[in-house]
């Protein structure tokens, strides 16, 4: 008694044999399929994004380079040197030497000012903890990913280069994209 | 001196002046359609694929070849130790030699008045044009197999192994689906197949013909999806494994030198050459843009089937060579003959 699978095995569907005639034409045919199914890319339009003149749009929440804010009525800056930001960093990119805001030379909102406050961008995860840690949100995740150099030293970003609007800005993702 | 070309059936002489200046017209245009091309076809792929392809080195990209030609001519000339010297040097310059040479004979159009003289637009035409066509594609086959073996590199030489059995395989078929135009156009001129086809193109009468040729055509210039001499998965570059530098543009150069010929040759005998359709009859001076317009038509069809079709088997190649090609051409050479028999007595 042959063995018999059962009904809920379904039977291999296979291609009819090639060869023959019908394979000759069967091939004929696939070939032309083939050949509209590639035809049809060109006026689909290409969907390359040409770099340098045009950027891939980044969502809001996109973690780029660090940025350093002030407050906008002030002009003073928001961070204190409290080094949170530098416990928080688990690749130990960041460091921070507080120094103390005096009547003349205020620098920041608080009692302490960040007297250097540098990234070493080129050690960097990304990972968000600095702006996750910090309790001023003096430092956020900007959108710029633009960050490639020739040196490393220049990869050390310093106070100011943190603080400065990035010479060209990223595009943001519109609602919706 | 105004001798009559030897090879040549020409009802009409020309000066030396005449042929040696428009030789050097057909080369110098002919051999500048080539980087053209390569630029073109690249842009076609990438289109054809949802992209651009070149588009950063000059206007439209079409600076590419010149930046290429002067990156392969600054690297160095490697030889591999086992290779054999001269014969290492010899091969590409064999390729390109034969592909030159086949150019001779493509006829661009009729017959023109050119400083009062009489000229025709091609660079001879022979008595023997198919022949002509097959001999060189036949040394060709020397280039590739003593590029392969003067390597010294196991890759390298069954790479120019499998191209000679193809060309070899595939030759046959399209020397046999050429035989039916002959016939039908009653001489081995090429300028006379074209004035044959005045009624009708022989795309039409000679379809299966057409197809035969077009497929062999793929096959005989390397191109995908027959190109399993250069099949990277298996062989690294086929016969071209060794040779860097200008002698692999040479080999490339070569490569897109035969589908430019092989389109041409495709355009004169199947697709009526100079020839429009609808009784459109343009000034002879016209003919050199219809060939290339047409030309450039099934040079496009390279490149799509280029971006369509997946590289075939070796078993797959031989057996569509041998079991279908073959007896179809054989049985379409029958076919003409019987009825050109029977319509002509």
């Amino acid at each position: 008694m042959p063995w018999s699978p059962g009904d809920d095995v379904l039977a291999v569907q296979r291609a009819p044999q090639p060869g023959g005639a019908g394979g000759a034409y069967r091939a004929f045919g696939e070939t032309l399929r083939g050949l509209k199914t590639t035809f049809a890319r060109i006026p689909e339009g290409t969907v390359t994004i040409q770099y340098p003149e045009e950027k891939t749009p980044v969502y809001p929440r996109y973690r780029g380079r660090h940025r350093l804010h002030r407050f906008e009525d002030t002009g003073l800056e928001k961070c204190v040197g409290c080094s949170l930001c530098a416990a928080a960093c688990p690749a130990d990119c960041i460091r921070v030497v507080a120094a103390e805001n005096t009547p003349e030379h205020r620098v920041s909102a608080g009692e302490r000012y960040a007297a250097v406050y540098e990234i070493n961008l080129s050690r960097c995860i990304f990972c968000g903890y600095c702006e996750v840690a910090c309790p001023f949100d003096a430092i956020t995740m900007g959108n710029d990913y633009e960050m490639s150099d020739y040196h490393r030293p220049d990869l050390i970003f310093t106070k100011e280069m943190l603080l400065a609007e990035p010479f060209e800005r990223t595009p943001l993702r519109a609602e919706g994209e | 001196m105004s001798a009559l070309v030897p090879l040549a059936d020409v009802a009409y002489v020309e000066p030396w002046w005449m042929q040696i200046l428009k030789s050097i017209v057909i080369f110098a245009v002919g051999l500048q359609i080539l980087p053209i091309m390569i630029v073109l076809e690249r842009k076609a792929l990438g289109r054809l694929q949802n992209r651009y392809g070149p588009n950063r080195v000059g206007p439209y990209g079409f600076g590419q070849p010149l930046a290429e030609i002067v990156k392969f001519a600054t690297k160095e000339q490697f030889r591999p130790r086992t290779a054999i010297g001269w014969l290492f040097a010899l091969a590409p310059v064999i390729s390109i030699l034969t592909a030159v040479a086949a150019f001779a004979i493509v006829p661009f159009g009729d017959t023109v008045d050119i400083f009062g003289t009489k000229t025709g637009l091609y660079g001879l035409d022979v008595t023997i044009g198919p022949l002509y066509l097959f001999a060189f594609g036949a040394v060709a086959f020397y280039g590739i197999m003593l590029g392969g073996w003067a390597s010294g590199s196991k890759y390298s030489f069954l790479g120019s192994m499998r191209a000679a059995a193809q060309l070899i395989s595939y030759e046959v078929s399209q020397g046999l689906a050429l035989v039916g135009v002959i016939m039908t156009a009653q001489t081995l001129s090429l300028v006379g197949i074209v004035h044959a086809q005045a009624g009708m193109w022989f795309f039409i009468p000679q379809a299966v013909g057409f197809i035969i040729f077009v497929v062999a055509g793929f096959a005989e210039t390397n191109r995908p999806p027959f190109d399993l001499v250069e099949a990277d998965a298996e062989l690294v570059q086929g016969y071209m494994t060794e040779y860097g530098g200008t002698r692999m543009v040479a080999y490339l150069f070569a490569e897109y030198l035969n589908v430019l010929i092989v389109s041409i040759v495709i355009s004169t005998v199947y697709l009526g050459g100079w020839l429009l359709p609808f009784g459109i009859d343009p000034p002879n001076w016209v003919n050199p843009f219809v060939v290339l317009a047409k030309t450039g038509l099934v040079i496009f069809f390279f490149f799509w089937i280029r971006a369509t079709l997946p590289r075939l088997r070796y078993d797959q190649l031989m057996s569509l060579g041998w079991k279908i090609l073959l007896p179809l051409a054989t049985l379409n050479t029958l076919v003409t003959a019987i009825i050109l028999v029977v319509a002509y007595d």
